[in-house]
This record gives structure tokens, C-alpha cells and sequence, in this order.
């Protein structure tokens, strides 16, 4: 078997061939890292390629499914998005700050996925600590969509989507503060899952929002994101926000038809700004949900205007406390030249951060600060409330609802750098559940002008399986996951 | 309402950013314009709405008290700018150094 046959492998048919003998975890990780050195001169999806370690992680593997002690993921490769923390493999966060970081210890989910014996390759470029919808914002180069190299892959999790797009890795893993994994999965037309607030475990992800940040997988069809969400979900004790459950087996989710399904449709989320080619591809998968057998009627979720509010004063707010430990001291960058600890800190701070993360301090501080509290961030809370609620009652009546992941498919590099706010309308469909802390995935839904198109399911509380359910269907019902792009 | 050059300066020394001139005047105008992006929300009726801090119910978390291996001191000090023998190295925190 020769290399280019096993490019394009998703996890469940590299098992499948691994299982057979067909091919070795070696040659599949030869393979990966082979077209890594084609491409990612031209995508730029990886910070780090760790080459060395992934050979030796294959040759365990191989060992492991030899000794039949293998898994789904066992020898399969995969990438990590670069705020992850992977002992002894510099974990940057795509940020001057944290560019010599080398972390002395395993994130939770690595740890999962290395006891899984999937096998790393490397890490994933982002926005600055995940602040971005473009991956324009990494301090240290942008990466490219490898449909149109011209167009950004959304972000912040740019690098990752790019990665699974570009078949520089089996799979990935993501974070999603505010549609980080699914807006990225929608413009690079890969499936990618923001997990249920609390199901993952946030230990060893550098922290951004603390009560909006999950990591899920971004992956190259439905199938594979629920086996690899099997490996990470899970309560752990390092993570006091993880929720005590116990998850189900989600590849028994997978169902190929949707009767009975009552899938709602709010009005809100086809907004003015919406690009009229997603708008009717969108429509379009929703006629095919029907054919599926599912009831599908259009609703209300009036208070979703506020969302974008409400986040910007949220996310920031949090990231201002969480970025605070950024001083200098006990790791990262350091101002050299100094006078005193308190120049240190706002020169350190001054030259380590890069716009983007400074705007989000500045503006966060700012709505943390005496006199403006109540305005800002309480009034944010208060609204996140009524947000939460609203879904609440909508899923009284529906089992998920439906939505396009992005108002626009991929633009082109710069086209929204100039205008903060024009950048943070990207992410208006998938901040919500983020709000809400529900769980929501988006699958490729189309494709407009040979650009992909996202669709987004959005669910309750742990109502994962039902979101495999509808997401799988509707591929398994249409080809958009098949279309790879050519590069 | 756009933000004096005054509240600005604040913000920054409150966040520990050292910013030049250009920099602050930069800042004023975009925290600006995202501020205006937020003036809808002020309309909205929020009377005997509880804030959400987190949207699941976090309560305290206990564990047992009990022994566990730590990090090793290389591998964390390893990170650290300045260090001497076992220590991390801080610059004066009052006056002259």
C-alpha cells in the first residue's frame, strides 16, 4: 500500500485497515508527516511538527495492535491546537509570550488520547490565546484554507480545521469559546463539535474564558468526532468544573434516519449579513431533514441579538483575570530590560501580547472596573441568564434546532482585519451556546462558489447524542463530506 | 460616548500594559466603537433576572486530603526567566535595585 492511499483516511478506516494488517501505524504516520512537508509550507496549519516522537508513539502502537490491546484511536495521527498543553512539546498559544513554553506536564485530553495510543504529529496554529475567527491573530504567521490558499480557515482553531482539511492529520482537537472549533470546521468543510459546558475536561488548556472555554474534536466526518469525543469525555478530578457523568458509548448514536426528530428553526440566526449562497444551502439541508423524517418548524429565540454583547463583555472580562498571570516571572516572556518588578510587568505585557489579546484585557478590565460593573458585566450575566432560558423553553419543544455555523463562507486574508467588530460578527451563530453552555456541531452543509458551507445543530444539556444523530444522518443523506479540496 | 484619553491611561495601568501615546489613542478609538456595539443591551429588561456566572451549577468542589505525586521541580523551574539554585529569580519590587 503506497502512501497516497491512505491520505484522506478517516479514524474509523484507519482502524479498520490498521486492524487487518494492511498498513502499520509507521507507514500511516510516514504518510502524514510526508504530506505535512508537501503542504504546510503553503497551509502553515502546524506550529510544531514533532516528528521524532510521533515515529517512536507509531512503533508503540504497532506493538499494541499486535498484542490485539488497541483501541479506535490506537497508531491513529493526530494533531493538538497549540494551547493544549503536551509535556515536553512546546505549547506557544500561538503568542510571543509563551514561545519558548515548555509544558511539564499533559493537558487531561492528551493524556486520554496518548493512553488511546493515538499517535501526536504536531501542534496546531490559532489566534493569539484563542482570541480570533481568522488565525490571522497567532503572533507567529497565518494559516491558510486549503481551499482557496488566498482565504482565511476561519479560527481560532484555524490551524486544526486546515490540518484535518488538508489531511495533514486524521483528527484534531479544538477549543470553542465562542464557535473556535465549528466556525473553522464550517470554512475548511470538516465536522467539529463543541461538547456540553463541563463534559471535557478544560485541565491543561490554557485558559481564556473560563466558563465558555470546552475542548472538542474537529474531525473528517460525524463518525469520527463521536469516537473521538468516546476518549475525552468525562469527568476529572483536576478540573472541578467537570461535570460528574457518565457518558455514553456516542458511536451508538449514530442512526441513519431521523424519524420523529423535532428540529426547530429560529428565525434569528437568518440575519441580516447572512451571505444569500449559505442562506440557500442552509435551506436546502433542511429540506433534506425532512425527507429524513423529521419534523422541522420555524421558531423564535428573540434575545439572540444580544448575544454578541453579552459575550464581548464576558469572554473579555474573564480573559482579563486569566491573562493576569502573564507577569514575567514564573514562565514565558520577559521583558529584559527593566526597572523594577512593576516595569517589568508593563513592559513584559507591552511586547509579549499582540493587539488583539491587549484590546480584550483592555476592554475586560474596563467592564470589571468600579462604576462600570453593574453596567457592563453584571448586566452581560443577567441577559446570559435570560439566553440560557430562552434555549430552555425551545427544547421543551424540540429535541435540537438548526442553523447555518457561519453568516459567510471563507474570506479572503485582511478583507477584516481593519475593524474588530466587523471580525467578531463572524462568530454571532455559534456564540450562543457557548452563552448557554449547550453543546451544538457543525457538519459541511454545502458548498458555495467551490467554498464550503457549515450547518449547525444545536442541542440541550448533554444532548450530544442527539446531535450525532441529526449531523450523521444528514451526511450520510448528502456528499459535501466527501469533497475534499484539491491542493 | 467615546472614552477620554484619561480613562484609557487608567484602564491600561489597571491591566499592567505599557502602552506609547499611539498606542492609547488607538485603544480609545476602537474600545470606543466596540462599547457603542453594546448599547442595545442597556434596553433590555433584566428586573429580578439572577446573573449566570457559570452555566452549570458549580458548587464547592471537595476532595479528599490526600497525597499525590507534584510536579517535578526541574521540569517547573525550567520555565522560569530567572532563577537561582532552586528559587525563581524576582527583579525590586520597592526602590532602586
Amino acid at each position: 500500500m503506497n502512501s497516497s492511499d491512505v491520505l484522506g483516511l478517516s479514524v474509523q478506516a484507519a482502524k479498520t485497515l490498521l486492524d487487518r494488517g494492511e498498513v502499520s501505524s509507521y507507514e500511516l504516520t510516514r504518510a502524514v508527516l510526508d504530506r505535512i512537508r508537501e503542504v504546510d509550507g503553503r497551509v502553515n496549519a502546524f506550529v510544531t511538527v514533532t516528528e521524532d516522537e510521533a515515529m517512536a508513539q507509531a512503533l508503540s502502537a504497532d506493538r499494541r495492535i499486535a498484542d490485539g490491546d488497541n483501541g479506535p484511536l490506537t497508531g491513529v495521527p493526530m494533531q493538538i491546537k497549540d494551547n493544549m498543553c503536551t509535556r515536553g512539546v512546546p505549547t506557544t498559544c500561538a503568542s510571543h509570550m509563551l514561545q519558548d513554553f515548555i509544558p511539564p506536564y499533559d493537558a487531561t485530553v492528551v493524556a486520554r488520547l496518548q493512553l488511546e495510543g493515538a499517535v501526536l504529529v504536531g501542534k496546531g496554529n490559532m489566534d493569539e490565546f484563542a482570541m480570533g475567527s481568522s488565525t490571522e491573530n497567532s503572533a507567529l504567521f497565518p494559516t491558510r484554507n486549503p481551499w482557496d490558499l488566498d482565504r482565511v480557515p476561519g479560527g481560532s482553531s484555524g490551524g486544526p480545521a486546515a490540518a484535518v482539511a488538508a489531511d495533514e492529520c486524521v483528527f484534531s482537537l479544538g477549543s470553542d469559546t465562542g464557535g473556535s472549533i465549528r466556525q473553522p470546521a464550517a470554512l475548511c468543510g470538516v465536522v467539529g463539535l463543541k461538547p456540553t459546558y463541563g463534559l471535557v475536561s478544560r485541565y491543561g488548556l490554557i485558559a481564556f474564558a473560563s466558563s465558555l472555554d470546552q475542548i472538542g474534536p474537529l474531525t473528517k466526518n460525524v463518525t469520527d468526532s463521536a469516537l473521538v469525543l468516546n476518549a475525552i469525555a468525562g469527568h476529572d478530578r483536576n478540573d472541578s468544573t467537570s461535570i460528574r457523568y457518565d457518558p455514553p458509548d456516542y458511536s451508538r448514536a449514530l442512526l441513519p434516519d431521523l424519524k420523529g426528530l423535532r428540529i426547530g428553526v429560529p428565525k434569528e440566526y437568518f440575519v441580516e449579513g447572512l451571505e444569500p449562497g449559505v442562506e440557500e444551502a442552509v435551506r436546502t439541508a433542511i429540506g433534506v431533514l425532512e425527507e429524513l423524517g423529521a419534523k422541522v418548524e420555524e421558531t423564535s429565540l428573540p434575545n439572540t441579538e444580544h448575544a454578541l454583547a453579552v459575550y464581548y463583555i464576558i469572554a473579555p472580562s474573564e480573559a482579563s483575570a486569566n491573562l493576569a498571570r502573564y507577569d514575567g516571572v514564573k514562565y514565558g516572556y520577559s521583558a529584559a530590560e527593566a526597572d523594577g518588578m512593576w516595569d517589568a510587568l508593563d513592559k513584559t505585557r507591552q511586547d509579549g501580547f499582540g493587539p488583539e489579546v491587549k484590546r480584550r484585557i483592555m476592554l475586560g478590565t474596563y467592564a470589571l472596573s468600579t462604576g462600570y460593573y453593574d453596567a457592563y458585566y453584571l448586566k452581560a450575566q443577567k441577559v446570559r441568564t435570560l439566553i440560557a432560558l430562552e434555549f430552555r423553553d425551545a427544547f421543551q419543544r424540540f429535541d435540537a434546532l438548526v442553523t447555518p455555523t457561519s453568516p459567510s463562507v471563507a474570506f479572503k486574508l485582511g478583507e477584516k482585519t481593519a475593524d474588530p467588530v466587523q471580525m467578531y460578527l463572524n462568530d454571532i451563530l455559534t456564540m450562543p451556546a457557548n452563552i448557554a453552555g449547550i453543546p451544538a456541531i457543525s457538519v459541511p452543509g454545502g458548498i458555495v462558489e467551490g467554498l464550503p458551507v457549515g450547518l449547525q445543530f444545536l442541542g440541550p444539556p448533554l444532548g450530544e447524542e442527539t446531535l450525532f444523530r441529526a449531523a450523521y444522518a444528514y451526511e450520510q443523506a448528502t456528499e459535501w463530506h466527501r469533497m475534499r479540496p484539491d491542493l | 460616548m467615546k472614552l477620554t484619553i484619561e480613562e484609557v491611561r487608567h484602564v491600561a495601568a489597571l491591566a499592567r500594559i505599557g502602552m506609547t501615546d499611539a498606542e492609547l489613542e488607538l485603544m480609545r478609538d476602537q474600545l470606543s466603537h466596540i462599547l457603542e456595539s453594546f448599547d442595545a443591551l442597556g434596553q433590555v429588561d433584566t428586573d429580578g433576572v439572577e446573573p449566570t456566572r457559570h452555566s452549570v451549577d458549580v458548587d464547592s468542589v471537595m476532595r479528599d486530603d490526600e497525597v499525590r505525586d507534584s510536579l517535578l521541580r526541574e521540569d517547573v523551574l525550567a520555565n522560569a526567566p530567572s532563577k537561582e539554585g532552586d528559587f525563581v529569580r524576582v527583579r525590586a519590587v520597592l526602590g532602586d535595585h
